[in-house]
């Protein structure tokens, strides 16, 4: 018995709903990125569910897209923390506000 | 059927677990765990080409990146494991969100034609040279059709690593101090010193 598309988009719903709960609940910066890491893989799970359901590739090329900008983000994301962690020592993304107009 | 059931599960506990976690490096693990269990959901996709870049780039190269960074920052003044919580402020607002976006997306799911269509036999199975999701077939999907997002792929990724280079080493971004300073202190010489007799 095959498993039908919409239970493997439900579950990429249900985790990304679970990595908007880490992005805006908590505020150790490394935790925010991870969630946000599994937003994207939450987002490739549902291309390449639907990649199969419709028997085309365009859906592959898509989630090899996402995981490239992930790893980009990830990149910049962890140097941007490590110079501010380097600079005042924060552990919580709100003391971070030397932005704030 | 099994395999799907037993992944979704271990994959949203995995999912709740690096959420939840106190210390960022269980949260590492948890982030691991799911992975790896997606990993293993792409088989059951026929993505056999995207479950190995799955493992690869991101338990293999993302995952790395982060416990390093981790190492590197928690060895400092502060203990940085434990983070403050925003949780209690918004978990009822974001619960309600949460339940209603997902009944939304549930009845769009579940209304279309092809998600709620059992899935058709695509041609070969999985481990054939020419099937879907094979690495023959991506690729040449992927350097004929796709050939001009796959450069600005490389670009993108120039970019990205100039600028974590200009970020994180080099000169100072504001004061264009060099980041390399001198040691202060004397450093203890490993090889004793003779007393001067």
């Amino acid at each position: 018995m095959t498993v039908a598309p919409s239970a493997y988009v439900l579950l990429s719903a249900v985790l990304f709903f679970i990595g908007v709960v880490g992005v805006v609940a908590r505020r150790n910066p490394l935790i925010m990125l991870m969630s946000i890491e599994l937003l994207f893989n939450a987002a490739n799970l549902a291309l390449v569910a639907y990649a199969r359901a419709w028997g085309n590739n365009a859906g592959h090329i898509f989630a090899f897209l996402v995981i490239t900008v992930a790893a980009a983000e990830a990149a910049i994301g962890l140097a941007i923390v490590a110079v501010t962690f380097r600079r005042t020592r924060f552990v919580d993304v709100d003391e971070a506000s030397a932005l704030r107009g | 059927m099994i395999a799907f059931a037993i992944l979704a599960v271990l994959m949203i506990g995995s999912a709740v677990f690096t959420v939840s976690a106190k210390r960022p490096v269980y949260s590492v693990i948890g982030l691991l765990a799911n992975f790896v269990c997606l990993a293993a959901m792409y088989l059951t996709l026929q993505a056999e080409f995207l479950a190995v870049i799955q493992i690869v780039v991101y338990s293999g190269a993302i995952l790395i990146l982060f416990v390093f960074v981790i190492a590197l920052l928690s060895s400092g003044v502060r203990p940085f494991d434990v983070g403050p919580n925003r949780a209690p402020y918004v978990i009822v607002p974001a619960g309600i969100f949460a339940v209603l976006a997902f009944v939304a997306i549930a009845l769009t799911t579940l209304r279309s034609q092809v998600a709620t269509t059992a899935t058709p036999a695509l041609g070969g199975t999985t481990g054939d040279a020419n099937a879907f999701g094979s690495t023959a077939n991506f690729g040449l999907a992927l350097f004929t059709t796709n050939l001009l997002p796959f450069e600005i792929t490389a670009f993108i990724l120039m970019v990205a690593v100039i600028g974590v280079v200009l970020i994180a080493g080099g000169e100072d971004p504001v004061t264009g101090v060099k980041r390399r300073r001198k040691r202060s202190g004397k450093r203890e010489s490993i090889v004793k010193e003779r007393v001067a007799s």
